[in-house]
């Protein structure tokens, strides 16, 4: 079973996106910030990561930037899910090492067309 | 909706656009229809369904056409077909087109137009090995309104997040508030047409590449079988036909044969090569034993 880390600063969003990939058999933990996720990563690394950009004490991006420095962290596969829509966020994120990009709201069809794509399903 | 209203518009449908409807699907009917009935000012579907008769108007006809077809789409869809055309058809063409120079694609139910972008969009990743080459898209649509929003190439944040990859937004897109515009490079790769596929297309000319996914599937067998028959008048012989991942031409047309691991794939049967024995003959066990 592959595992997903969810980092949002909300727990609704945790919980919907938590809803949807347990139905496409991922394993799920959860995240708050961009620090408890780098945490997490440091512990095990997940095979992909659902990724906020706008939260508290570390924001996605940071958290990207640092993943990517780390040991294994080029391994997971990181979609980034926000309501940052623009070209320049997205081009930043890409540039960073987001594998793909979410635009907030999403649904089911979308997470699963964008796991697709990056072959996590 | 009386039964013999419902019956009278099976009719209407399937004449003017092949369209088969079972008796279950009033309720498809009234969903698509109850809409329309409000912005045509009738007062209910009984209504409606009188006006088309022989004196109704062909801007209405062809209005309650266009709200029975379905035109879900996105882009990349089913992907498979997008890996044949970089990895089989387009190398093989190029091959085959070396002094002519010229290629030749058609989108036969492009519906909003996300498969013709889309190999647009393949042809554009892949312009390095295509120098030279001049590639003709071309989509066609019964219906007016879905070409319309084809052709001016505007998505909206969920239609460009399904099957598109980030990158490709990046690259072939402009934004516009909440909204995707394919790039004007991208929209003047393709040309577009409206055409009823139950309708004579042979003014057409040939296509190397015929992509016609997702509307036999609404056809009877007898309609299934004339538009492939037509259709493999338009392929020359080095050619491709594309069909939907719930369709295929067996048992319906023996002028095609699947390509080998290729799903959906199929090209014209040479001539003189043995047809299937399925087809075309009274005593199929037979001659299948025979051969």
């Amino acid at each position: 079973m592959k595992h997903c880390l969810v980092v949002d600063d909300s727990s609704v969003i945790r919980k919907v996106a938590r809803r949807i990939l347990e139905d496409m058999d991922f394993s799920i933990s959860e995240a708050e910030d961009g620090q408890q996720a780098l945490d997490a990563c440091r512990e095990s690394m997940p095979d992909a990561i659902l990724l906020d950009w706008n939260m508290p004490v570390m924001d996605g991006l940071e958290f990207l930037h640092k993943l990517r420095e780390e040991e294994g962290g080029e391994k997971p596969l990181v979609v980034f899910c926000t309501t940052e829509n623009d070209v320049s966020h997205i081009a930043k994120a890409v540039r960073a090492g987001a594998n793909e990009y979410i635009m907030k709201p999403f649904d089911r069809d979308i997470i699963e067309a964008k796991f697709q794509e990056v072959g996590l399903i | 909706m009386t039964p013999s209203e419902y019956g009278f518009l099976k009719q209407f449908l399937k004449s003017r656009s092949g369209l088969v409807l079972s008796d279950e699907k009033q309720y498809l009917v009234e969903s698509r229809l109850v809409p329309v009935t409000r912005r045509t000012g009738h007062k209910n579907l009984s209504a409606l369904i009188a006006d088309l008769g022989p004196r109704g108007s062909e801007d209405l006809k062809n209005t309650v056409v266009e709200a029975m077809t379905t035109n879900e789409s996105f882009f990349f869809r089913d992907k498979t077909p997008f890996d044949h055309f970089r990895n089989t058809m387009l190398p093989n063409l190029l091959e085959g087109r070396r002094s002519q120079k010229r290629i030749r694609i058609w989108c036969a139910a492009a519906s909003t137009g996300q498969e013709p972008y889309s190999l647009g969009m393949c042809l554009q990743e892949d312009r390095h090995k295509t120098a030279g080459f001049r590639f003709e898209i071309l989509g066609t649509d019964i219906s007016t309104e879905v070409l319309e929003k084809a052709r001016t190439g505007v998505y909206s944040q969920f239609e460009v997040q399904r099957g598109l990859p980030i990158q490709m937004l990046l690259k072939y897109f402009t934004q516009q508030g909440e909204l995707w515009q394919v790039s004007p490079e991208l929209r003047a790769m393709v040309q577009w047409r409206k055409l009823n596929l139950l309708e004579n297309f042979s003014h057409l000319g040939t296509y190397d590449i015929i992509y016609c996914r997702n509307v036999l599937i609404y056809f009877d067998q007898d309609t299934k079988r004339d538009v492939l028959q037509r259709l493999a008048k338009q392929i020359p012989e080095d050619g491709y036909l594309v069909l939907g991942a719930a369709e295929t031409v067996v048992g319906l047309s023996d002028a095609f044969e699947p390509v080998p691991q290729h799903r959906g794939l199929y090209r014209p049967r040479k001539q003189g090569a043995a047809a299937s024995p399925r087809l075309g003959s009274a005593f199929p066990t037979l001659k299948a034993m025979n051969s």
